[in-house]
């Protein structure tokens, strides 16, 4: 039975039927076909993504009241008035805080866990996996869960404290504890997400570099820092820009932390409201000025390509050029 | 060669793909037609409408009712109208609006169907007057929405508390307790004082807001803006009143400090927390559904201190992208009729809005079972048609907004009395000016 079963028609040689058309055809195949492949991404992205842009940025230059038949042009005016509100500072300088306190444990605690799983464990496969389920359940129901166990005073974690002796904390009314009870949602989240893509680059760097460190008498530690961590750069990169969009965009977490009336405030103090929270505030309830928010949304957009940017220098700094040096070597 | 066309037919069915998402956002919605029509009705909280439903769809049967939002705190409901009214589709055909926000989307009158154009003009009699005239614009020409309830204030208290704490029990006997605010906080006091382990009233934003109420219903009747839409958060003494009675309930340690709506505040209700609640009519309906069956019979209701007062109240309105106006407006007229606000009432304890509906016995004689049989119909009812309505300015709820998280600043300690003060004063006027 070692018939071979090959169901494409028997190769002719393409000789048989020199019209012009087909050959326009073909032509026109090979030229265009490859950008009707990719057209599909740019036509969605141009859709919801260029279009929405360029929109918000029309809008942001009007007085633009939701419900209002007419929206007055007033240039920068949206622009100049958010440079001098103080409430936009302080949801940026919130954001920034949280963003700064959750991602580097998170990705500190990435690398460690990616570590961890790179080594010969029993049953592998499942700590993987398991490490991904905080990522799969639903935002909003780990932001309520989060927002109960800080409760000021039903909440676990204040009883917990309770138990050791310590003073309940308002994890609701004060800034920095705010701060901190969100950034441990987001890490419960995507610690175990960015855990898993440092492992896949780790499975991809060979043997043999550890093999010839072990030789030139590197321990564990200093492998792991001379070799992983040089070579996981450019995944180190995509990880952090990945936690910039995210942790700078982050609405989700602080609005369901933030229950009762006028959530989106973030706390009677705002103390953690961020910028994303502050746009939704200005654009919908209670204010409506869309302009106002959409210039939010904008300054976001111009805050996450500077905190990207700064990212990348920084990472490529830190970097050096060991890894070439290595490779050289 | 096979693999060519198969990478056409794919490119092709991926192209197709994509087009059929980009037009699936534009097309839809049902044409009006002669077949059976589904009217949407959007509410927030609890209008207790569901037996209305029933009755209005067996006497119509070509039509069908769904209801979305009922148990949605307001907060979340208005962004969402909002939305839909300035994108043009998605709102309901009955939508429901909160008198704070009344004033917004009347300043934008072309979202909504004139109701006088179809006949609501003869059905002026059955409102009270006020609430009659809030429905119309400035202009008196449209008329946005039909009344649904008006918010008549009481107080609202545990019994097992009360008796917890060596007070009186009986609604007669406490409702002499607090003839006024300091009277009240004097009560709240000895409560403290007997250390029952609940706090005397829930927070102090809702109380706030009831004090403040009731003093500009009594006074000016106005509170953050004048008649004339000025921003008096500073100059109206109404509201410098209520600020400095609430300073004074905080700072003798009666609130529970539960922000209001918050989750910790519902939890607080079933855990028997705190003993009163500033209470408008509406407020028990929320009371049953947080505190549970568990508390049944031992909440009651006595008078509120001060002198009356009116908080919240709705309108229904028709928006004019629903595709079943008539049918919509057919709706709206039945719900906010004597007979629709009686129905309400006894679901859920909304107080009517008409004068009829009022004075019939189903009111008058009511009773609620889970107040410890409180004849809410006598508490709620008396002295409803002289509520004295207070006028709300354009940017009412985003100032009130403010004063209230000032307020809220000082109840977590996070700010003096007079610091809260300024804040208030500073944001109210900052939200004002957006």
């Amino acid at each position: 039975m070692t018939v071979q079963l090959d169901a494409r028609p028997p190769a002719t040689p393409a000789t048989g039927n020199p019209r012009q058309s087909s050959g326009r055809l073909s032509r026109f195949d090979t030229r265009f076909s490859p950008y009707l492949y990719i057209a599909p991404f740019f036509l969605i992205f141009g859709v919801f993504g260029a279009y929405p842009l360029a929109y918000t940025f029309w809008v942001s230059l009007h007085d633009w009241d939701l419900l209002g038949a007419d929206h007055p042009f007033v240039g920068a005016e949206n622009y100049t008035r958010l440079l001098a509100d103080t409430d936009f500072w302080h949801a940026l300088v919130n954001t920034l805080g949280i963003f700064v306190i959750s991602t580097v444990p998170q990705l500190l605690a990435a690398l460690w866990l990616a570590n961890l799983l790179n080594r010969g464990l029993r049953a592998r496969t499942g700590w993987r996996m398991a490490v991904l389920v905080p990522n799969v359940t639903s935002t909003a129901a780990v932001a309520i869960v989060f927002g109960v166990l800080f409760g000021r005073e039903f909440g676990m974690i204040n009883w917990l404290l309770d138990l050791v002796g310590m003073d309940p904390i308002g994890w609701k009314s004060n800034r920095f504890a705010s701060w901190v009870a969100i950034s441990a949602m987001v890490d419960w989240r995507w610690t175990g997400y960015n855990a898993l893509i440092l492992l896949a680059a780790m499975q991809a760097i060979p043997r043999d570099l550890y093999e010839a460190a072990a030789i030139d008498g590197a321990n564990r530690a200093r492998q792991f820092w001379s070799v992983t961590v040089p070579l996981l750069k450019p995944t180190i990169i995509f990880c952090t820009i990945i936690a910039t969009i995210g942790g700078l965009q982050l609405f989700t977490e602080p609005r369901m932390f933030n229950s009762g009336t006028n959530p989106i405030r973030g706390g009677p103090l705002r103390e953690s409201q961020t910028l994303t929270m502050y746009m939704f505030e200005n654009a919908f309830a209670p204010h409506y000025n869309f302009g106002y928010g959409s210039a939010v949304a904008w300054l976001l957009f111009a805050l996450i390509a500077i905190v990207a940017a700064v990212n990348v220098l920084i990472l490529r700094r830190l970097g050096g050029d060991r890894p070439q040096k290595g490779a050289a070597r | 060669m096979a693999v060519f066309p198969r990478r056409r037919l794919a490119a092709v069915a991926l192209a197709a793909a994509t087009a059929l998402l980009v037009t699936a956002g534009c097309g839809g919605g049902d044409e009006p037609g002669d077949g059976p029509v589904t009217l949407t009705v959007d509410v927030f909280g609890q209008f207790g409408y569901e037996q209305l439903y029933q009755e209005y769809m067996t006497a119509n049967p070509g039509v069908k009712i769904v209801e979305r939002g009922t148990g949605t705190n307001l907060d979340e409901y208005s962004p969402k109208l909002t939305q839909w009214l300035a994108a043009g589709r998605g709102a309901g055909d009955v939508v429901a609006i909160e008198e704070g926000l009344l004033v917004e989307y009347k300043a934008n009158p072309a979202n909504f169907v004139n109701l006088l154009d179809h006949g609501a003009a003869d059905l002026k009699g059955n409102f009270l007057e006020w609430k009659w005239n809030a429905g119309l614009t400035a202009d008196g020409k449209q008329l946005i929405g039909l009344g649904t309830d008006v918010g008549g204030i009481a107080m609202c208290y545990r019994k097992d508390l009360f008796q917890k704490a060596g007070l009186p029990t009986e609604r007669d006997e406490v409702s002499k307790l607090w003839p006024t605010w300091p009277d009240y906080i004097a009560t709240g006091e000895k409560f403290v004082a007997a250390k029952t382990g609940a706090s005397f009233l829930d927070g102090a934003t809702n109380t706030f807001n009831t004090i403040l109420l009731q003093t500009a219903g009594n006074s000016s009747g106005y509170s953050y803006y004048d008649t004339s839409e000025k921003l008096v958060v500073d100059s109206n003494p109404a509201v410098r009143q209520a600020y400095d009675t609430t300073m004074d309930i905080i700072d003798s340690g009666l609130s529970g400090k539960y922000g209001s709506w918050s989750e910790e505040w519902v939890s607080a209700f079933k855990q028997s927390k705190f003993a009163t609640i500033a209470c408008p009519a509406w407020m028990t309906g929320v009371i049953e559904a947080n505190a549970g069956t568990d508390a049944q019979g031992k909440w009651d209701i006595a008078r509120v201190p001060g002198n009356g007062g009116n908080w919240g109240g709705s309108h229904l309105a028709v928006p004019k992208q629903s595709k079943h106006q008539a049918e919509a407006i057919k709706l709206a007229k039945f719900l906010t009729s004597a007979k629709g606000q009686i129905g309400a009432f006894k679901a859920k304890g909304p107080l009517p809005s008409s004068p009829q509906a009022l004075d019939d016995p189903a009111i008058t004689g009511a009773t609620n079972a889970y107040f410890s049989g409180a004849p809410v119909g006598a508490i709620f009812g008396t002295g409803a048609k002289s509520l004295k309505p207070v006028y709300m300015g354009p940017k009412n709820q985003a100032v009130r907004t403010e004063v209230e998280n000032a307020v809220r600043t000082v109840e977590l300690g996070q700010r003096s009395p007079a610091q809260g003060w300024t804040d208030a004063v500073t944001n109210a006027k900052k939200a004002a000016a957006k």
